[in-house]
């Protein structure tokens, strides 16, 4: 039920955090929309699981896990990166850039 | 009824996205994406996640988005700034990169699942009913992926190690 649906606004979900992580140039921002992505992954996960049995269900929660220690970890990069150069802007962050 | 519910959360969660992506507060961007996180969360109950819908609100929309709006303030980036966005040529790309993708990924649902693969229809559902919300999936989650469990538990250890450490001052 609602299979196709549920797939059509996971992909829509996804793109819009794709367009979000080429768009902008805040860090943080661009954090929430690598959060976002994964949240359209897990609705992928979820519909699919309705039909192929609730491992779908499990995977969501490791993809939950995994994001989690994402945020942490990226946001602890973020405040240690903005105490270096006072601002979160990409485009100012340049050093590792070739 | 269900099928309404399932669109008016699918066009809160869609728009919510897209004022998400182009607010130039990351205060509005963040709140933004709970109201987005939220509707997932709805979508789950119509899929038949109860549990999962309870975690998402709780960790996602709980956890990790008060660990984002903190860092904002912490930084104090609450002040809309002059455009963080890109320029026009960056704007193009953006644009037709994510039309390609919604593309490619709408043409992915033409993929038939194999028949062999797919449950008779209400299996998930039956036993949500049948053994609750949380037994259904803690029983797989305890016994075959007992192991990537386990696994997932040091990787939170080594996070919270991680995160201790780059954002010290002195280590």
């Amino acid at each position: 039920m609602l299979l196709g649906p549920s797939l059509a606004v996971s992909a829509i979900l996804f793109s819009l955090g794709v367009v979000g992580v080429l768009l902008r140039r805040n860090a943080i921002i661009i954090f929430m929309c690598i959060e976002l992505m994964l949240n359209a992954v897990n609705l992928a996960f979820v519909a699919l699981s309705q039909q192929l049995g609730i491992d779908g269900q499990v995977f969501v929660f490791f993809v939950m896990t995994v994001a989690a220690a994402e945020a942490a970890v990226g946001l602890a990069i973020v405040i240690a990166v903005y105490r270096h150069r006072d601002t979160v802007n990409l485009q100012n962050i340049n050093l590792l850039r070739g | 009824m269900v099928t309404f519910a399932f669109w008016l959360f699918s066009g809160v969660a869609i728009v919510s996205a897209f004022l998400c992506i182009t607010r130039r507060s990351p205060v509005a961007s963040a709140l933004w994406l709970v109201n987005t996180f939220f509707s997932i969360a709805a979508l789950f109950i119509i899929l038949d996640a109860h549990f999962l819908a309870a975690v998402q609100v709780l960790v996602y929309a709980g956890a990790i988005m008060v660990l984002f709006l903190f860092v904002i303030m912490l930084l104090n980036l609450g002040r809309p700034g002059p455009g963080d966005m890109k320029g026009w040529w960056g704007r193009g790309v953006a644009g037709v990169a994510g039309l390609v993708l919604v593309g490619e990924l709408l043409a992915l649902r033409l993929v038939v699942l194999p028949a062999q693969l797919v449950l008779p229809a209400g299996t998930v559902a039956n036993a949500v009913q049948e053994q609750g919300a949380v037994q259904a999936v803690a029983t797989p989650l305890f016994q075959a992926y007992l192991v990537p469990f386990e696994i997932a538990s040091l990787m939170l250890l080594v996070a919270i190690v991680g995160a201790v450490v780059l954002a010290k001052r002195r280590v």
